[in-house]
C-alpha cells in the first residue's frame, strides 16, 4: 500500500491495495501500515489555507485525488504572500480560525507561529498508525526540514514541505566568451562578476536583489560563508560583526561594480527578467526560480543557463536556505482530517510531482534520492545536481525570530543605502542599533 | 430637556402647550435614529477604537499593555516616520501642481473649437478611468532600466538610460509622473466645467482695450476660474495624500525607503509588523494632518468664490 500510495494515491488504487492487504492478512502476514484507515474520517469537510505559488497550485491541481482516496471533502484558497501571512495572523490571533490546515513559509512564520501556539502536536499523529503511512518518518526529511518544523521543545509542528535552496544561475555562454569557469571561492565569483561586465554591450555580471527587505537573504547568504549568521542562539544580534560587514562589503562591491543600473529597486522578478534576456552573467536566488529559464516562450537563455551550488566563503561553503510547511491549526475542530491532508501534501507521489514540474524541491530524501524520480525531472540534470549538493551544506537564510520583517526592513534599508554608497560599517551599526530595542520587546513580550 | 419643560411650565400659570411642544421634539429623534447609529457605528466607533488602540502596545499575537502616549513620543524620535512624513509633503506637492498645470493648459486646449474635440478629449480622460493597479504594473514595466520603453525612447533623442524609480533621487518625479498622467484629465475636466461658465463680455472689453491672449488668460481667466481650480487642488491634495496603490505596486516604498510614504510606513507597521498600537498612532496623526489641510483648502476657497471678485475689485 505504501507503494501504491506513493505512486497514485486514487481512490480505485487504494481500494485495491486494501484488497491485495486484504489478501495478505488472510496468508497471515500482515504488515503495520495495513491499519491506516484513510476514510476515517469520510464526510468530513476541511478548509486549507494557501500561500500562492507553484506549491499552491499543485496542491490545488490534484486535491481531488485526495478527496477520492479520504472521502474528505476540501475547500481551499491560495492568497499572495504578503495578504496571506496577514490572513492568517489576524485569522489565528483570534483563535477560531476559518481554515483547519496552513500552509507557512518557516523562514518568516515560524517563530511567529511557534510563540503564538497556533499549530497542532502532529508528532502523536506520526505516530499513530492508524493515522500515518509507514514511509513517513522524521529520518526521511532533510536535516534543515525538520529544524523548520520542530519547536524549540523537540514537538513536530508542522510537516516541511518544500526547500528553497540558494544557487548560482550563471550564462554558460556569456562565461565562455570570457573564457571564464564557474567560481569555486568568493574571490573568483568577485573577479568573474566584474570580468563579464560591459556597460557599453548593456551586459552585467552579476545581479541579484536590491529592494529593500527582498534584499536580506541575499547578505544573510554571504553572510553564512564565514561561518557565522545574523543573529547568535541567544538572540544577540552578530548583524554589526566583522563578518557581516565583511559580507556586507562584498555585497555592495557586487551589487555596485557588476549589477545591471537600478539594482536598488530589483526584487526576484526584475533579477529573473534580466537573467532571461542573456545579458547578465550570474544571478543569485532561490532555486525555484527556475523554470521559466528552460522555458522558450519566456527565456533567450535555455539551455545555456548552469546551475551552481554556492562558492566557497572564506571559512565555509553554505548553501543558504529557505522554506515552506504545511500544518494543522490548533483551534482546528478537523485535525485529523486535516493531518490527513498535510501527511497527503508531503506524500512521496506530491513530493515527486514538484520536483519533476520543478515548482518545488520536496525536503523528503526518498524523493531527491530516487533516480526513477529524478528521471522525470523536466529541470536540467545540473539543476538537480545543485539540489543535491546544497543539501548537506544548508543553512537556514534567517534568523528565527518573530519580528523577521521588520528585520528585513532595517536591514534592508542598510543594505539599499550601501548602492548609494553608504559605508558598510556604519549603515550596519545604525541599522543593528535600530533594530535591537525591536528585538528585545519581542523577546520580552 | 425636561428641566427646560418643567422650567417653563411652572413660570406660566397651565398652558398645556409646552409639555406638547416636548413630545414633539422627542419624537423627532425617532427620526434621526438610525443616522446617528450608522454615523456612530460606521465613523465615530472606528475613530474611538483607533484612538484607543494608540494608547496601547498591541502587537497582534502578543498581549496588549496601556502605555498611555508613549506611542506619540515613539513617533516624535522615529526618523523613518519623519521621512515618511517628508516623502508625503513632497509628493502631494508635486502631484497636485503637475495635474493643475498640465490640467488647466489641456482645458484650455480643448475649450476651442478643435476639429474632432470630442473623440480627443475622451482618449484625453481616459488614464483616469483606469485601475491604479493595472496602471502601476504598465508603468513598472515601461520604467524598467533595461527592457524598458521609456529608455528606448530617450535613446532615441541622445539621452542615456536613466533609473527611473530604480533609485533614490527619481524615485519620486518618476511616481508623480504616473500620478500626473492619471489624474490630469480631471483637473482638465473641473477646469473645462470652469471656462464654460464664464461671461463673453469681459473678453469683448479686453479685445477692445487691445489685450495680448497672455494678458486676458492672466488677468480674466484665471482669477475666474480660480475657484474651480482651488477644487481641483483640493481634491488632488487628498487625493495624493492618501495616495498609496500605485507607489505600493511600483516601489512598495523603495528604493529603501527613498518613496515611503506615512500611508506605506503605516501599512507597514500595522499589517506587516502587526504593531496594531503604534499603527493607529500614526493613524490619528495623518488624520490630523489631513483633516488640517483640508480646512486650510476650504478656507481659501471660501476666499475665492468668483462672484466675490467683483466686490474685491
Amino acid at each position: 500500500m505504501t507503494a501504491l500510495f506513493d505512486s497514485y494515491p486514487t481512490r480505485r488504487r487504494f481500494l485495491a491495495g486494501t484488497a491485495a492487504l486484504g489478501g495478505l492478512g488472510l496468508a497471515g502476514v500482515r504488515p503495520a501500515f495495513a491499519e491506516v484507515d484513510w476514510r476515517k474520517f469520510a464526510g468530513t469537510k476541511i478548509e486549507v489555507n494557501l500561500i500562492k505559488s507553484p506549491r499552491g497550485d499543485t496542491l490545488q491541481q490534484y486535491e481531488k485525488e485526495f478527496e477520492a482516496l479520504t472521502g474528505i471533502n476540501v475547500s481551499s484558497e491560495q492568497v499572495p504572500e504578503q495578504q496571506q501571512r496577514q490572513k492568517t495572523v489576524i485569522e489565528l490571533t483570534s483563535g477560531k480560525p476559518s481554515f483547519d490546515v496552513v500552509h507557512l513559509s518557516y523562514h518568516v512564520q515560524k517563530r511567529q507561529f511557534e510563540k503564538g501556539k497556533w499549530l497542532a502536536d502532529l508528532s502523536g499523529y506520526m505516530k499513530d498508525p492508524a493515522l500515518t503511512d509507514p514511509s513517513l518518518v522524521e529520518s526521511d526529511f532533510a536535516e534543515a526540514g525538520l529544524i523548520f518544523a520542530k519547536d524549540p521543545d523537540g514537538v513536530i509542528r508542522s510537516m516541511p514541505l518544500s526547500v528553497d535552496y540558494w544557487i548560482i544561475y550563471w550564462n554558460k555562454e556569456l562565461f565562455a566568451k570570457k573564457g571564464l569557469g564557474y567560481p569555486e571561492t568568493y574571490d573568483q565569483l568577485v573577479a568573474a562578476a566584474e570580468a563579464l561586465t560591459d556597460p557599453k554591450t548593456n551586459t552585467y555580471g552579476f545581479v541579484a536583489r536590491g529592494q529593500k527587505n527582498a534584499n536580506v537573504p541575499v547578505w544573510s547568504s554571504l553572510l553564512l560563508g564565514y561561518d557565522t549568521t545574523t543573529v547568535g542562539p541567544d538572540s544577540k544580534l552578530l548583524t554589526d560583526s566583522p563578518e557581516a560587514i565583511q559580507a556586507a562589503a562584498l555585497y555592495q562591491r557586487l551589487m555596485s561594480k557588476s549589477a545591471p543600473p537600478g539594482v536598488a529597486g530589483f526584487n526576484w522578478a526584475e533579477c529573473q527578467s534580466a537573467f532571461l534576456q542573456g545579458r547578465v552573467g550570474m544571478w543569485f536566488d532561490g532555486v525555484g526560480f527556475a523554470p521559466p529559464l528552460e522555458d522558450p516562450d519566456k527565456s533567450r537563455v535555455v539551455g545555456k543557463v548552469g546551475y551552481g551550488l554556492m562558492p566557497e566563503g572564506p571559512k565555509v561553503r553554505a548553501a543558504a536556505t529557505t522554506g515552506d510547511g504545511i500544518g494543522v491549526t490548533a483551534g482546528s475542530p478537523n485535525k485529523e482530517a486535516a493531518y490527513l491532508y498535510c501527511q497527503w501534501a508531503v506524500s512521496k507521489a506530491m513530493g515527486t510531482r514538484l520536483l519533476q514540474a520543478g515548482a518545488g524541491v520536496p525536503f523528503r530524501n526518498s524523493v531527491l534520492n530516487d533516480p526513477e524520480v529524478r528521471k522525470g525531472v523536466k529541470m536540467p540534470a545540473s539543476w538537480v545536481d545543485a539540489v543535491a549538493a546544497s543539501a548537506p551544506v544548508s543553512r537556514l537564510a534567517l534568523p528565527v525570530i518573530v519580528p523577521v520583517t521588520e528585520f528585513r526592513d532595517v536591514m534592508g534599508v542598510a543594505l539599499t543605502n550601501l548602492l548609494s554608497g553608504g559605508d558598510p560599517a556604519t549603515e550596519l551599526h545604525r541599522a543593528t542599533e535600530e533594530f535591537r530595542p525591536i528585538l528585545a520587546r519581542s523577546e520580552a513580550s | 430637556m425636561s428641566d427646560y419643560g418643567t422650567t417653563l411650565a411652572g413660570a406660566s400659570a397651565a398652558p398645556p402647550a409646552v409639555p406638547a411642544e416636548v413630545a414633539r421634539r422627542r419624537s423627532y429623534w425617532i427620526f434621526i435614529l438610525p443616522a446617528v447609529v450608522t454615523v456612530g457605528a460606521v465613523i465615530l466607533f472606528p475613530w474611538v477604537f483607533t484612538l484607543w488602540m494608540s494608547l496601547n502596545e498591541w502587537k497582534l499575537g502578543e498581549s496588549r499593555h496601556f502605555i498611555g502616549f508613549a506611542n506619540y513620543l515613539r513617533l516624535a524620535v522615529d526618523g523613518r516616520f519623519r521621512d515618511a512624513l517628508w516623502h508625503t509633503l513632497v509628493y502631494t506637492a508635486l502631484s497636485v501642481l503637475a495635474p493643475l498645470v498640465l490640467g488647466t493648459l489641456a482645458a484650455l486646449i480643448f475649450n476651442e473649437r478643435l476639429p474632432l474635440r470630442g473623440l480627443l478629449r475622451g482618449i484625453f480622460v481616459m488614464p483616469m478611468m483606469a485601475t491604479p493597479v493595472a496602471v502601476a504594473l504598465v508603468w513598472t514595466m515601461m520604467f524598467n532600466p533595461q527592457l524598458g520603453v521609456l529608455n528606448y525612447l530617450l535613446s532615441l533623442v541622445g539621452i542615456g538610460p536613466q533609473a527611473w524609480v530604480f533609485h533614490p533621487a527619481s524615485v519620486i518625479p518618476s511616481l508623480v509622473m504616473v500620478e500626473t498622467w492619471q489624474w490630469t484629465p480631471l483637473v482638465m475636466l473641473i477646469v473645462l466645467g470652469g471656462l464654460a461658465t464664464l461671461p463673453a463680455e469681459p473678453y469683448e472689453s479686453a479685445d477692445i482695450d487691445g489685450a495680448t491672449g497672455w494678458q486676458k488668460f492672466r488677468y480674466i481667466t484665471l482669477p475666474m476660474i480660480a475657484p474651480f481650480l482651488l477644487l481641483a487642488g483640493m481634491i488632488r491634495t487628498v487625493d495624493a495624500l492618501k495616495s498609496f496603490d500605485i507607489i505600493y505596486a511600483i516601489t512598495q516604498g523603495g528604493p529603501g525607503t527613498a518613496s515611503e510614504t506615512i500611508n506605506l510606513y503605516l501599512y507597514s507597521v500595522a499589517f506587516a509588523y502587526y504593531d496594531v498600537g503604534y499603527g493607529s498612532a500614526i493613524a490619528v496623526v495623518f488624520f490630523v494632518l489631513i483633516v488640517a489641510l483640508s480646512l486650510v483648502l476650504l478656507h481659501l476657497r471660501q476666499r475665492s468664490k468668483w462672484n466675490e471678485i467683483g466686490d474685491a475689485g
